[in-house]
């Protein structure tokens, strides 16, 4: 039995051919379009290479398809729900942990202490209640776990440059407030400097507060590590090289060290003003 | 600087010419249009040195012992800039591309030739295309913008004929940001020994700062 992509497909039929492409494997490679013309796959070298042209394009077509359409999509979704099940898990700690407090000694205070009871061994009826309620919300915080590996695994082949300097998960929160990668890619970087901070935004916009400085990349230790007066140099700068780089992930794909080290060069030199004791 | 190099360089393989583009001679191929670049009336279009590790590699005059009508593996094709040009001077030439917009890209260069099969796969693991790429290509060019490009070099030998050619960019600043360069490339070096001889090094840094082009043959 053969490795070849062409084994056990039909020799006028480019989709089942496309699909091996994409799928198969093998451990070696071999003289593959000299098996082809003796297994009868094609009538010639030339005929081989004409299929295999077909079945490469097909193959590739079909793949960049699917990998644009899918990957930011799924990644906005994914950061959306790590989000609720952290919230939800929350809520329900806190009834946990008020409860348990009723019927227990010490019980540990927040997410521990939901772990903490969730591992108990119930002995009445209102404990085996309360323990299995608090194993609910254990199933939210490994689930929460679960969609961070996710989006961590995923994030760094659908958004390279964003992932590498933003971290996975803002990078995907940039991704999904945006609206997609396509529209985080075309938003200027005062937007994406701002995004998540709508409610002080519109506030500012009706004459009520001054402009916010940042949004949700408020998160990342380049803007909350820098000193107040400050932070809205660095999340300037910092917003700037994140357009930067969702626009490079949108159009070319390619991961480029260069606009990094350049982003940190320049909160070098912002974070130097205060070693400088200047204002 | 019209005609550095072209007295005294390797022949270029059938299908390059150096040709006048607007008063300067540049490489050229003919073949459809990729990327913008001039095309003369007879059909050649411009070969452009600063956007091809290849094209500096012989505007350099590196013995790259390209004839033209070879089998190719080239790994690294991007949106196809370079691999259209390779496309157009050798035979079966296979694409392999990681991210899936350049490949967006690549699948318009290939359409509009017959002798190129682009494949969205991974150039760290060989085994994801092994069942496509045949055994015993003439040659292997690398362009891949990954750490451990001399790993990539050594495992993709298995696809490379005993008396084929790799023709390698190394990128510096791909292994290490920081790292001095020379540094960089004598690691590179050392470990493509494991599987090939080096025949030829040369700094790409007239046309790509902090690149090294490779002539190697497998041991």
């Amino acid at each position: 039995m053969t490795d070849a992509w062409f084994a056990g497909t039909t020799p006028d039929d480019p989709e089942s051919g496309a699909q091996c492409i994409r799928e198969g494997r093998a451990s070696a490679p071999t003289d593959w379009p000299a098996e082809a013309v003796e297994s009868g796959f094609a009538a010639d070298e030339t005929d081989y290479y004409a299929k295999l042209r077909s079945a490469t394009l097909s193959a590739a077509r079909d793949a960049v398809a699917e990998r644009e359409r899918a990957d930011d999509v799924q990644l906005a979704h994914a950061v959306r729900a790590m989000d609720d099940a952290e919230r939800t898990a929350n809520e329900l700690a806190e009834r946990v942990v008020e409860w348990a407090g009723t019927l227990y000694e010490s019980v540990p205070r927040g997410l521990d202490g939901v772990r903490d009871i969730a591992a108990r061994e119930p002995s009445t009826a209102a404990e085996e209640r309360v323990v299995s309620y608090a194993t609910r919300a254990v199933d939210l915080l490994d689930e929460r776990d679960e969609l961070r590996a996710f989006i961590e695994e995923r994030a760094p082949t659908s958004a390279p440059n964003l992932a590498e300097m933003a971290g996975p998960v803002l990078a995907a929160r940039l991704i999904s407030l945006a609206g997609g990668l396509d529209s985080l890619a075309k938003s200027p970087s005062g937007t994406v400097q701002v995004l998540g901070a709508e409610d002080a935004l519109f506030a500012h916009l009706k004459g009520r507060a001054s402009s916010p400085k940042h949004g949700v990349i408020f998160t990342h230790e380049y803007v909350r590590g820098t000193r107040p007066q400050d932070r809205g140099s660095a999340a300037r700068a910092f917003a700037g090289k994140l357009s930067i780089a969702a626009r490079i992930d949108h159009y070319s794909g390619d991961y480029r060290p260069e606009i990094h080290e350049e982003l940190a060069d320049r909160m070098a030199t912002i974070r130097a003003r205060e070693e400088e004791g200047g204002e | 600087m019209s005609d550095d190099h072209s007295a005294d360089s390797p022949a270029l393989p059938t299908g390059v010419d150096r040709r006048s583009f607007d008063g300067r001679m540049r490489l050229s191929t003919r073949g459809g249009p990729v990327y913008g670049e001039p095309v003369d009336s007879d059909g050649w279009r411009a070969w452009d040195a600063g956007r091809s590790k290849l094209g500096a590699m012989l505007e350099l005059g590196m013995d790259t012992g390209l004839v033209g009508g070879e089998t190719v593996l080239y790994l690294g094709a991007a949106s196809g800039t370079t691999v259209s040009h390779v496309a157009d001077f050798a035979g079966a030439t296979y694409a392999v591309e990681f991210a899936p917009r350049p490949v967006r890209d690549l699948v318009g260069v290939a359409e509009a030739r017959d002798n190129l099969f682009p494949l969205l796969k991974d150039a760290r693991d060989p085994d994801s295309y092994a069942h496509v790429v045949e055994s015993g290509v003439d040659c292997l060019i690398m362009d891949v913008a990954t750490r451990g490009q001399a790993d990539v070099a050594v495992s993709n030998r298995q696809f490379l004929a005993d008396d084929g050619r790799l023709l390698m960019a190394v990128k510096a600043r791909s292994e290490d940001v920081t790292a001095d360069p020379d540094e960089v490339f004598a690691d590179v070096l050392s470990a493509l020994e494991s599987a090939y001889e080096i025949i030829e090094t040369e700094r790409l840094d007239r046309f790509h700062a902090d690149h090294l082009g490779i002539v190697a043959r497998p041991k």
